[in-house]
């Protein structure tokens, strides 16, 4: 009986998520009086166990074949339940990314495990917290099977505090990629030098607003001089002014930076579900009954065309 | 060409959902329920890909009597006949895909195009969970399909970006927020819709025995933020992030 853990990686860098995933990983294995392993899967799996080396797991599992180099969600879920089982684990916690989701409920399904999503907190009960309703109401969910799998929101956990090193161990990729009746064909990335969306300290959004594509560029300019993240609304996505990856909200991603500020966005129930957790939440909008107002912790109700630059100049001067 | 979809009653998604006063659900009174947006985007990526290649679409509803209003909305688009398992019964993913995996073992369908989460409960597991129990493959979180006889090209939404894959007939895809815009029922179609044939099934005559792998322990609503304040200047929000907040 044990926790396994299952961290992302790609091409070698850890996911860095995946240190909070581990962090509820073991909050679980120490209510339940057991120990965790952790698992990476996937081409770059060697190079990323190094990062997680140290988080007090009893094993790092490597699964890591050149069959892995094409993704394939099915090959990804049955490699993840071999390890599973090879490791004699009761539990298994993954990250609520699209490749958690997509898998998880997999493996899940495979392990006849119940699944609970998007986990949020642990209770002393060893039940999980979930948000439902977009976020508006919290869920305790009790997983009656005897494996238990489970996503975890990663802004949910603080990364797990640096611990005892674990042994490295490899696991076998048994499946056969031309088995699964589907074929990857490519991955058209989103190239950007600014910290990844979900793990910067600082986002700053634009909404609907920004009238215009090109006027990502206030926004840019504004997150370029906090070191931050760039984030949009289903609205902006929609209209094609920016594309998919940048969502922020009850279907694109969840959020929690130190500071969030949003531009030109009127704060509909699902962005909100998004990015309510953030620590300090600023609006900038010039309608004062924009909803994001109800969230903000301070508003400035301005034309974002004249106030962001205006904020801008006013932070460099404060440098 | 045949296409399973499914469809469930959801409470409208704009309304922001309140706690009833015993804590144990939530608050219904006025409550408007619709079709769950991404199983209206399923539905109506069906259509399109049988207006195309010729076929049916068939939609799957499962729960007590008031659902079929939701079934009946997704035939006033177009859809040709419904499905409805009636139940009373509390159900979670599993059970709904060990449900739809039933349906499709009979009625065998070349795709199943489901809503890629519930806006109510957000787990989106169904999809996954049937695609493994019946061995068929899934495109997830679709934001294009192309089909043709025998397969798909799926574009998917993910993290990093678009994945394109290719999948194989019978094969599942989980509809994202941006694969299409749904029409409006016509005044015609609804009227049509009302001799469109729903078949309901109990879960007896599917055979089925289900019990739910995760149960709802209690509800609550979440931390309340701190109320915030409304600043006068950009001056005045640079002094409170710099000095208050002490975050930049």
């Amino acid at each position: 009986m044990s926790v396994l853990i299952l961290a992302e990686q790609k091409n070698g860098k850890l996911v860095k998520a995946s240190l909070g995933a581990i962090n509820a990983g073991s909050q679980i294995a120490a209510k339940a009086g057991i120990g965790y392993d952790v698992l990476l899967v996937g081409v770059g799996a060697k190079d990323a166990a190094a990062a997680v080396t140290n988080t007090g797991a009893g094993k790092v599992i490597v699964a890591e074949d050149a069959k892995l180099e094409k993704y394939l969600d099915e090959l990804w879920a049955d490699t993840i339940v071999d390890a599973f089982n090879a490791a004699g684990a009761t539990y298994l916690v993954g990250l609520a990314t699209t490749q958690g989701k997509a898998v998880l409920p997999r493996v899940a399904a495979k392990l006849d495990a119940g699944m609970a999503s998007d986990v949020i907190g642990i209770t002393d009960g060893g039940n999980f917290v979930r948000p439902i309703y977009a976020g508006n109401i919290n869920a305790e969910v009790e997983i009656a099977t005897d494996k238990k799998v489970l996503s975890v929101r990663g802004t949910a956990f603080d990364p797990i505090a640096e611990a005892a090193a674990a042994t490295l161990e490899d696991a076998p990729v048994n499946g056969d990629p031309a088995s699964y009746n589907k074929t990857f064909v490519k991955m058209e990335e989103v190239v950007s030098d600014r910290p990844p969306l979900t793990e910067a300290r600082v986002v700053i959004s634009g909404g609907r607003g920004l009238k215009a594509a090109e006027n990502y560029k206030i926004v840019e300019e504004l997150a370029d001089l906090l070191g931050g993240a760039v984030g949009a609304t289903r609205a902006t996505v929609d209209a094609g002014w920016i594309e998919n990856d940048y969502q922020v909200g009850q279907t694109g991603k969840v959020v929690a930076p130190d500071l969030y500020i949003a531009v030109g966005l009127s704060g509909a129930i699902q962005h909100l579900a998004g990015m309510k957790d953030s620590k300090v939440i600023v609006a900038i909008n010039k309608d004062e009954e924009a909803p994001i107002f109800s969230v903000a912790d301070y508003g400035l109700v301005a034309d974002l065309f004249t106030a962001v630059p205006e904020l801008v100049e006013k932070i460099k001067a404060n440098k | 060409m045949k296409i399973l979809v499914t469809c469930k009653q959801v409470p409208d998604p704009d309304i922001k959902v309140k706690l009833n006063a015993e804590g144990t659900g939530i608050n219904t009174d006025g409550m408007k329920f619709v079709v769950n947006p991404f199983d209206e985007i399923a539905n109506e990526e069906a259509l399109r890909i049988v207006t195309k290649l010729k076929g049916e679409v068939i939609v799957l509803g499962i729960g007590p009597k008031a659902i079929q209003t939701q079934i009946r909305s997704c035939l006033a688009m177009g859809s040709n006949s419904g499905i409805h398992v009636v139940t009373e019964d509390t159900m979670d993913s599993d059970c709904v895909a060990r449900i739809l995996a039933k349906v499709i073992e009979d009625e065998k369908p070349d795709l199943i195009i489901v809503g890629k989460q519930a806006v109510d409960d957000d787990a989106g597991q169904v999809t996954q969970i049937a695609s493994a129990l019946t061995g068929y493959p899934q495109a997830c979180y679709a934001c294009k399909v192309d089909a043709e006889e025998g397969k798909a090209t799926v574009e998917r939404e993910v993290d990093g970006g678009i994945e394109t894959v290719e999948v194989n007939f019978p094969a599942f895809i989980s509809a994202d927020l941006r694969l299409n815009e749904p029409r409006y029922a016509s005044l015609p179609n609804i009227m049509k819709a009302k001799r469109k044939p729903i078949k309901s099934v109990s879960l007896d005559d599917l055979g089925l025995t289900l019990s739910p792998k995760v149960n709802m322990v209690k509800l609550s609503a979440p931390e309340e933020r701190k109320a915030g304040e409304i600043v006068e200047s950009v001056d005045a929000l640079v002094d409170k992030l710099i000095n208050e907040a002490k975050i930049i």
